[in-house]
C-alpha cells in the first residue's frame, strides 16, 4: 500500500536490554521527574479570596443594562427569546404608565423578566440579538444552589443596580467586531 | 520498691509511644496529601487551620460521626475484631524499636525502649504476620466478593513478600551475630551503616517493606478502580478509620525498623565529637532516628505518586522469581564472605 504521508514509522517490538529489565535505572529516572514537581509553582487558584481572570470573551451570567440615566434599555421586544436556541427566556412586557420615564427608556418595558439558568448554554445569540443594547453576558458565575427553582433569574437578579454599575466594555468590544 | 519504678518508667514510655505513633499516623494522611498534592502542581488542604494543619483532627472528627454501619449478611463478631487486631498489631511493634540512646534521670539509667527483646527482629516479625488476620478476618466477615478478593491479595501478598523480607534480614543477622535489634543498631555506630555492606538486602527489604505495608506499586487488596475498597469496602465510621489508620501507623513503624536495621538507627556520625551531656546526646539521638524515619515516611509517599500499580502476576512473579532468589543468593555471597574473608 502506496503511503500518503511520509510520517508513518513501522513498529518494531524490540527485546528489552538487562539495563531496562532491571526497571531500577526508569524508577530513579521517574522519582526525580516527580520531586521535580515538589518545587514547581502552584497552578491552584485559591478561590474564594482569589478569582482567576477570566478571558475577555467569557460568557457569564446575563445582565440586563440600564442607560446612563438609570433606565432600563429592555423594551421587552421578545427577540432574545426567539434567539435563544435553549428557550430559556420568558418574559411579559407592559406598557409604560405616566410619570415612569426615569424607570424605563422606551414606552413599552419588559414587567417580568425570566432567565432559567439551567436551560441556559451561554451561547450569546440573546446579546447578538438585542437591537436596543440591553443585554450581555458578563464574567459573573451563578452560585451554587439547593433548589432548581432558584436557578430561574427573574429581573431583581438581572437588572444592573443603578449604584453597581456591571462593566461590559470588553463584552461590548467583541461584539462589534464580530 | 525497684520493680515499682521500673513499671511507671515503662507505663510512662509506653503511653508516650502511643500517642506519638497516633500523633504520626494522623499527620501522615495530611503529609500524605500535601504531598501528593505537592509533586501534582496543586496545595493541598489548606482550609482548616494554618496550612489546614488541623485537617487530621477534622478527618478523625468526621469519622467518629458517620454512621457505623454491619452489614446484615456479617459475621458481627470477626466484623469488629478485624479492624482491633490490624490496630493492635500495628502500635504493638514499636515497644522493640530503640528509639534513642539510654537517659540519666536523678542517677536511674533510663534506656529509650519498652523492651529490650534478645529475639527482637523475630517478635517484629511474628506481630507484623499477626496483622494479616486482621485484613483477612475483616473482609472474610464482611460477606462481600471485593472485600473477600482484597482479603485473599493481602493475605497472600504479604505472605509471599515475608519470605525474601526474611532472607533479606538473614544476611544482617549473618554479620551482626544478633537478634536484637539495639545490638544491631550499636553494630552500625558511625558510618558503618548496614545500607553499605548489604545494598541488595537494603533493596529487598524495602521493596517487601512497601508490600507488607500495602503501600502502591503494591497496593492490590485496596485498588480502587477494580475492588472498590479493598478489604476494608464494608467498613465504616471509625472501623475504617482504625484500618486506614493502622496502615498509616505500620508505614510510621517500618520506617522505623528500615532505619534502625539499614541507617544505623539513632547513630549519626560526628554525633560524638559534640560532647553533648547524656541527656542531651539522648534527646539528639531520638531526633537522628525520628529525621531517618520521616525520611522513608516520605519515600513512601513520593514512590506511591510515582510508580503505578503492579498486575497481580506481575506482583506474584516479582516475589517469588526474583526478590526470593535475589535475597537467597544475597544469604549466601554474605555467608561466603564471613566464612572466606573474616
Amino acid at each position: 500500500m502506496q503511503s500518503l504521508t511520509n510520517r508513518s514509522v513501522v513498529v518494531r517490538k524490540r527485546e528489552m536490554s538487562f539495563m531496562e529489565k532491571l526497571y531500577l535505572p526508569a524508577i530513579l529516572g521517574g522519582m526525580a521527574l516527580t520531586i521535580k514537581h515538589l518545587f514547581k509553582k502552584k497552578v491552584t487558584n485559591k478561590y474564594p479570596e482569589v478569582k482567576r481572570i477570566f478571558a475577555p470573551i467569557y460568557r457569564g451570567v446575563h445582565v440586563l443594562k440600564r442607560d446612563e440615566q438609570g433606565r432600563e434599555n429592555c423594551t421587552a421586544c421578545g427577540l432574545c427569546a426567539v434567539s435563544c436556541p435553549a428557550e430559556a427566556i420568558t418574559m411579559v412586557a407592559a406598557e409604560r404608565k405616566q410619570g415612569e420615564e426615569n424607570l424605563y427608556r422606551e414606552e413599552k418595558y419588559a414587567a417580568t423578566y425570566e432567565i432559567n439558568m439551567l436551560r441556559c448554554i451561554f451561547c450569546g445569540l440573546c446579546e447578538e440579538a438585542c437591537p436596543k443594547d440591553a443585554i450581555y453576558l458578563t464574567d459573573r458565575l451563578i452560585e451554587s444552589k439547593y433548589d432548581r427553582k432558584k436557578f430561574i433569574y427573574g429581573k431583581e437578579l438581572l437588572v444592573e443596580k443603578i449604584d453597581e454599575r456591571i462593566d461590559i466594555s470588553k463584552r461590548k468590544k467583541n461584539y462589534t467586531m464580530a | 520498691m525497684m520493680d515499682w519504678s521500673i513499671i511507671i518508667e515503662k507505663s510512662i514510655l509506653v503511653v508516650v509511644l502511643f500517642g506519638v505513633s497516633l500523633a504520626i499516623a494522623a499527620y501522615s494522611t495530611y503529609a500524605e496529601r500535601k504531598i501528593a498534592a505537592f509533586l501534582q502542581d496543586r496545595i493541598g488542604p489548606d482550609r482548616a487551620g494554618p496550612w489546614g494543619l488541623l485537617q487530621p483532627l477534622a478527618d478523625g472528627g468526621k469519622m467518629f460521626f458517620k454512621e457505623e454501619i454491619i452489614p446484615n449478611a456479617s459475621d458481627k463478631f470477626l466484623f469488629i475484631l478485624g479492624p482491633c487486631i490490624f490496630m493492635t498489631t500495628a502500635l504493638m511493634t514499636s515497644a522493640l524499636i530503640p528509639w534513642g540512646k539510654s537517659m540519666n534521670i536523678g542517677g536511674r539509667e533510663i534506656s529509650l525502649q519498652v523492651a529490650n527483646l534478645n529475639i527482637g527482629i523475630l517478635y517484629i516479625f511474628a506481630i507484623v504476620s499477626v496483622g494479616i488476620y486482621g485484613i483477612m478476618i475483616g473482609g472474610w466477615a464482611s460477606n462481600n466478593k471485593f472485600a473477600l478478593l482484597g482479603a485473599i491479595r493481602a493475605s497472600s501478598q504479604m505472605i509471599s513478600y515475608e519470605l525474601a523480607m526474611g532472607m533479606a534480614i538473614i544476611a544482617i543477622l549473618l554479620t551482626s551475630n544478633s537478634l536484637n535489634i539495639r545490638d544491631i543498631v550499636d553494630q552500625q555506630e558511625g558510618f558503618k551503616w548496614n545500607v553499605f555492606y548489604q545494598p541488595l538486602g537494603f533493596l529487598i527489604f524495602i521493596i517487601c517493606a512497601f508490600a507488607e505495608c500495602n503501600r502502591t506499586p503494591f497496593d492490590l487488596p485496596e485498588t480502587e478502580t477494580e475492588l472498590v475498597g479493598g478489604y476494608h469496602t464494608e467498613y465504616s465510621s471509625m472501623k475504617l478509620g482504625l484500618y486506614l489508620f493502622a496502615e498509616y501507623t505500620n508505614m510510621f513503624i517500618s520506617s522505623a525498623v528500615i532505619s534502625c536495621l539499614y541507617f544505623g538507627g539513632y547513630h549519626f556520625p560526628g554525633i560524638d565529637s559534640l560532647h553533648l551531656s547524656q541527656n542531651v546526646a539522648a534527646l539528639v539521638s531520638v531526633a537522628v532516628l525520628f529525621s531517618k524515619t520521616f525520611f522513608f515516611i516520605l519515600f513512601f509517599m513520593w514512590v506511591r505518586w510515582t510508580l503505578p500499580r503492579f498486575r497481580y502476576d506481575q506482583l506474584m512473579r516479582l516475589g517469588w522469581q526474583v526478590l526470593l532468589p535475589l535475597a537467597i543468593v544475597n544469604v549466601l555471597i554474605t555467608g561466603a564472605w564471613l566464612t572466606y574473608f573474616k
